[in-house]
């Protein structure tokens, strides 16, 4: 294999890993908060549809973006009031938001399929961009790569070393004891889940304004579930989350070049690989440390206090 | 001025009745603004959706028809839910039953009934090997969980995407029709490997009978016996079910095992019934739909049934608007995730009580 493939490939597996990476360091915050939503499919997918539809109404790639964020911000609002406001069922009406989440997007970008535009431009720097194998790599991304980088770092030091990450750990781990405490819990969980709607929502955008630049139905296609597996495979740690989107990512690249290499294997058991990768690395992380890998101890349940 | 929210004691029975009414009401409220959002009349949606099928003989009998695999799947899925397991992969377990089932019809095809073995036997086998199927598929994250700790949310829902693509699969490859110009579709079956007709010139087949079956039989069951007994304890109580006695990961098993079999049941009940050969895609999404019909059916026996065919109605209803106003069939889809989305906070808000206080904090 020639320089410029191996450059191609590591490239398409960072970019193919970045909505995994964005999706599943928000949900990380949520169940940080003890919150579990599985709406993060739902979540995703508005993002896409909304973040193309106004990118491509007003030509504006930023107005794009925000608006993937805001319409993931959106669903998680409405799952917000149900599960911190009400109480009701995280599961439920995770999968609530995930179905409400597909109808609704694929609604909305009904009359956009088949619309193309630009995807969003990666960075070119005089000289270092060009640098063989590493140029393109650290230096030729789109800003997304850039952010969903900052956004790790980011969530490492807000939960590790500040005064509020200590009270989000906190209502994640004990929502009794830190509400004893004086901490406002259902706030501190809406604001997480907010922050994971904005993740998703923008991890929506980027697939429909960078990735792959036009609007297709049930483009997320499972990519939500596999960034709520992430958070699981990366033991609720921030930089594990990097690694294990790699991985994932890496599968899907691999899915795509084994195909137009043509392996013999049928294009389906290809397709199939992402999935089962998930499955299987939740069975071997959980082969290798049972005990090490610690949800947060309230994870899922709803805190019925005041 | 601020808001008190507090759970109450007690609830009237009444409301418990009239929650999930309440909540399928103002869905379609939300549902009537959407369409206004899509520049199409609310009020000729209403009728379109769900008065008009409701007068219709023919709409009727396909109500029934697409209620059945919703309300089979939906009464497995109870099981799992009010042991407080999440089995969300039954679309997954239905089409593994569907395919593997719908494989002995097209291993049988073209045998003769006059044979020595005769072809009466090729519907209970295929019943039975739908069955079995999606017990097997539903064992795979039960087990997982049982033995390893790993959540079965996700795996369940990993099986489905690995399930469709192993469907499309066989069928665009080794069991497509040799004669069938290149269609991924396998052959039709024979008579015998057809589910029956329950009336003359009718579209009612014998899976509405199973539906309605399972229904019964869950419902004694859940009430009558000490294993529904057993099951609600270890959802509502799990250390008080551990002194008991009760093994959780033995009923961790059972009830992915029954609702693997159901699920796989309606998906060959669906195969042989309704379609009659097998093509890549044998499901609009009835594994995760039978999920919004298990709540709105407050996971009771008798709810489900109806809310199975409220469900039903509205993909009968979708086909029907895509037809004659020109709207999407994603709406059915948008639909249904509000229905589920409203009896959740009916659910809870008939347990609270929202007081308005006026003047400071105290």
């Amino acid at each position: 294999m020639s320089m410029a493939i191996i450059e191609l490939v590591l490239v398409t597996i960072v970019t193919a890993s970045i909505p995994l990476i964005l999706a599943g360091i928000g949900e990380l915050m949520v169940e940080k908060a003890g919150v579990l939503n599985l709406g993060v499919e739902g979540m995703m997918i508005l993002g896409a549809a909304l973040g193309f539809v106004t990118a491509y109404l007003t030509g504006s790639a930023l107005l794009g973006t925000l608006a993937a964020m805001l319409a993931g911000m959106l669903g998680a609002a409405l799952f917000g009031m149900l599960t911190i406001g009400l109480g009701a069922n995280q599961v439920a009406s995770g999968l609530a938001l995930t179905i409400l989440g597909l109808g609704s997007a694929n609604l909305i970008g009904a009359g956009y399929v088949g619309q193309k535009r630009e995807a969003i431009a990666t960075l070119h720097l005089p000289l270092v961009s060009d640098l063989p194998l590493i140029g393109k790599l650290i230096f030729g991304q789109d800003p997304f790569v850039y952010f969903a980088f900052g956004l790790i770092a980011a969530t490492h030091w807000f939960l590790h070393h500040t005064r509020k990450g200590l009270a989000l750990r906190a209502v994640g781990e004990n929502h009794d004891s830190a509400y004893a405490l004086g901490l406002k819990v259902r706030r501190i969980r809406f604001y997480a889940v907010l922050f994971g709607g904005a993740c998703a929502g923008l991890a929506g955008g980027y697939l429909s304004l960078v990735y792959t630049p036009f609007w297709a139905s049930n483009m997320t296609s499972g990519r939500g579930w596999i960034a709520l597996a992430l958070v699981v495979f990366a033991s609720w740690k921030p930089w594990r989350i990097f690694a294990g989107a790699l991985l994932f990512g890496g599968a899907s690249v691999l899915q795509m070049h084994a195909q137009a290499a043509s392996l013999g294997l049928p294009g389906q058991a290809l397709t199939a690989l992402p999935y089962l990768a998930t499955i299987i690395a939740l069975v071997l992380l959980s082969i290798k440390d049972r005990h090490a890998a610690k949800a947060p101890a309230s994870l899922g349940q709803p805190f019925t206090g005041h | 001025m601020r808001l008190e929210v507090s759970e109450r004691q007690t609830h009237s029975a009444m409301l418990d009745i009239l929650a999930p009414l309440l909540a399928v009401g103002l869905a379609m409220i939300l549902g009537g603004l959407m369409v206004l959002a899509l520049g199409k009349s609310p009020m000729q949606a209403l009728m379109v959706y769900f008065i008009e099928p409701l007068s219709d003989p023919w709409a009727l009998q396909e109500m029934a028809v697409k209620a059945s695999p919703l309300v089979m799947i939906a009464i497995g899925l109870a099981f799992c839910y009010r042991a407080n397991l999440w089995n969300i992969g039954a679309e997954g377990q239905f089409i593994l039953g569907g395919a593997m089932g719908g494989w002995i019809a097209l291993l049988t095809h073209g045998m003769d009934a006059q044979s020595p073995f005769g072809t009466f036997w090729i519907l209970p086998a295929m019943l039975m090997t739908g069955a079995i199927a999606g017990a097997l598929y539903a064992m795979i994250p039960a087990l997982l969980r049982v033995m390893l700790g790993v959540s079965e949310i996700l795996t369940s829902l990993m099986l489905v995407y690995i399930a469709q693509l192993f469907l499309d699969y066989m069928v665009r490859g080794p069991w497509r029709d040799p004669k069938g110009f290149n269609f991924p579709v396998t052959v039709n079956f024979d008579p015998a490997a057809t589910l029956p007709l329950l009336m003359h010139n009718g579209r009612l087949h014998l899976g509405v009978l199973f539906a309605l079956l399972a229904a019964l039989i869950a419902s004694l069951i859940m009430h009558r016996s000490l294993f529904g007994f057993e099951v609600r304890l270890v959802g509502i109580a799990p250390r008080a079910a551990r002194f008991a006695g009760f093994s959780e990961d033995r009923l961790t098993l059972i009830v992915f095992a029954i609702s693997g079999a159901l699920a796989g049941l309606a998906g060959i009940s669906e195969v042989a019934g309704q379609i009659g050969q097998l093509q890549p895609v044998i499901s609009p999404g009835y594994g995760f739909t039978a999920i919004i019909v298990a709540f709105l059916g407050r996971l009771s026996p008798f709810g489900m049934v109806l809310a199975g065919l409220m469900m039903a109605l509205t993909y009968v209803g979708g086909e029907a608007a895509q037809v004659s106003m020109k709207l999407p069939s994603f709406l059915v889809s948008a639909f249904q995730g509000l229905v589920l989305m409203c009896v959740l906070a009916a659910d809870r808000l008939i347990r609270l009580r929202v007081r308005l206080h006026w003047g400071p904090r105290p």
